[in-house]
């Protein structure tokens, strides 16, 4: 009887094991073939338009041009990254220690902001920093400027938007991790006679360090192929890669550039995401192999 | 004197966190002035206040844009939800090897930059015959929403022990029965904040959209983009001041039912 149930119980697990081998499986080809296959033949014309090779790629080394897309890029991304997490680590840290209620309107108000769609909030940018802008009459107004500033379509303006729209991308992480530092440590640092900038220093940073590191590649990541906001703000005067091989798809319809550059983008976030998964759990339930 | 310097790094710190909550906030707050403007162009209202600007969003154009975003929205979220509620749930049940690779491959549409996808799908889907054709988008914005259905739905099955599914089958629950009293009801939080995220991922995709669509479909972020280029028109500040208030709307009530959910 006993040997029975087990039976029909392990016949009826294989066979449920069947239908979710079906579920997992589903969604899997759907991607598989809806997905990776244009990713990858982006990569397979990188090496084959015009012609079979690596033209392409000698070309991305040699231009004179496109190497100042590249180094505008880094700079902008590096520029970004760095005020973002400054600002943002400032932030965080502030969040950790404010009254329950002060922390919940701040959390409040930078969650509003995440989910504004990032158009609202370049047309909001736009109002206030050109010529004729918010920002410019007011500075006018009060008499410190006779004459507008330059606040957009360089790499001001572009470098203001980008960092408005990744702070929320850097508070969130970095609050998380802040979190779960036992907060009475620095206290316990202060007591034993360390001064606050030690005690800070060789404390609270190194256990901080962590969710830096993740979120810093986060930043990274999403500032390397931004798009909309270098090409409202930068108005075609600050073009960043992912600018440019919009413009290589649709105007010149340089298609083995695109693509190569495409690819070259496309590595670069992928080893990044690869180094921010030891630091992040990438929506990992923890049970990594 | 020593915790006198340390309140003072803490006061000082706190100043720089609402300077930078300013940052993020007020910004976006000046569509709303700007929204009453009673001129054609982008300023603030001098003392007249008017609504043409939002006239102009019930009228005509906005409003076709607003319905092509609803249905793909709405399409490319149920597809994304039944699809990676449907792995999430696989994977938590068989969680091996090859599904954890899998896995990685679901993720992968978050991960890649959205211009490479423009790349992508520009060169595919002229192949398929599927550009500016629904069909086209909403497949499009099912994959790039799909990750965050399986991230909320996996999240809320980790709590959830396998045997507790073999319990159910050996008390004699049908397989259908365990599915609708044991596992539904645990994945349904990840399942509706997985469905909002792939509705709001799709409603807000713009970059795709920029390259694989033109005329037949013109979604609202599209016509925002348009909007943008040709002369800054106010109506993205009515748009806008509408959407600000949703979405205000919407965290307060995440905040009410988590609260609810707590006690």
């Amino acid at each position: 009887m006993q040997g029975d149930m087990a039976i029909t119980s392990r016949s009826s697990l294989l066979g449920k094991d069947a239908a979710y081998w079906g579920m997992v499986l589903l969604p899997a080809v759907f991607l598989a073939t809806l997905y990776l296959v244009p990713v990858i033949s982006v990569m397979v014309r990188s090496v084959t338009e015009p012609t079979l090779g690596l033209d392409n790629y000698a070309v991305i080394l040699e231009n004179k041009a496109i190497q100042n897309v590249l180094g505008k890029t880094v700079y902008i991304c590096a520029v970004t990254t760095a005020l973002t997490l400054l600002f943002g680590y400032a932030t965080a840290y502030a969040m950790c220690r404010m009254p329950e209620r002060e922390q919940r309107l701040m959390f409040f108000l930078v969650i509003l902001s995440f989910w504004i769609s990032v158009l609202i909030r370049t047309f909001a940018w736009i109002a206030v920093l050109q010529p004729q802008g918010l920002l410019n009459d007011i500075l006018i107004g009060i008499g410190i400027i006779d004459r507008p500033l330059r606040l957009v379509r360089n790499d001001l303006g572009v470098i203001i938007g980008m960092v408005h729209y990744m702070l929320p991308y850097a508070i969130l992480p970095l609050f998380a991790n802040m979190k779960t530092i036992d907060p009475t440590l620095v206290p316990a640092a202060r007591a034993l006679g360390a001064t606050p900038r030690k005690a800070f220093m060789t404390v609270f940073l190194p256990l901080s360090l962590p969710g830096l590191a993740g979120a810093s590649i986060l930043v990274l990541i999403f500032s390397s192929g931004f798009y909309i906001t270098p090409a409202l703000l930068g108005g075609g005067k600050v073009v960043m890669i992912a600018e440019y091989i919009s413009v290589q798809m649709s105007e010149t319809l340089k298609w083995g550039l695109a693509t190569s550059l495409a690819t070259v983008l496309m590595l670069v976030v992928l080893a990044l995401t690869i180094a921010m998964s030891r630091y992040m759990d990438i929506g990992d339930t923890g049970k990594k192999a | 004197m020593a915790t006198d310097a340390n309140r003072q790094s803490v006061e000082m710190s706190r100043i720089v966190a609402w300077m930078t909550t300013c940052f993020l906030v007020l910004p976006i707050l000046i569509v709303i002035p700007v929204s009453f403007t009673p001129k054609r162009y982008l300023s603030m209202p001098a003392g007249d206040w008017s609504l043409r600007h939002y006239e102009v969003l019930i009228s005509g154009g906005w409003l076709s844009s607003i319905g092509d975003s609803l249905l793909v929205a709405i399409c490319s979220a149920l597809l994304a939800l039944a699809m990676g509620t449907l792995f999430a749930v696989g994977h938590w049940r068989l969680n091996n090897g090859v599904t954890r690779n899998l896995r990685l491959l679901l993720l992968l549409p978050m991960i890649v930059p959205p211009i490479v996808h423009a790349v992508a799908f520009y060169q595919a889907w002229s192949i398929l015959d599927l550009l500016d054709t629904y069909l086209g988008l909403i497949l499009v914005h099912t994959m790039k929403a799909l990750p965050f259905v399986v991230l909320s739905v996996t999240a809320s099955l980790v709590n959830l022990d396998p045997r507790l599914e073999q319990a159910s089958r050996s008390l004699g629950a049908s397989s259908r029965q365990t599915l609708f009293y044991i596992l539904l009801p645990q994945v349904r939080p990840g399942m509706l904040a997985g469905g909002i995220f792939a509705f709001i991922t799709s409603w807000d995709e713009i970059i795709v959209a920029i390259f694989i669509t033109s005329r037949a479909v013109y979604t609202l972020p599209k016509r925002i983009w348009d909007g943008l280029f040709d002369n800054v028109d106010p109506a993205i500040a009515a748009l806008g001041t509408i959407m600000i208030i949703i979405t205000a709307i919407g965290l307060l009530i995440k905040d009410r039912y988590e609260k609810a959910q707590k006690t």
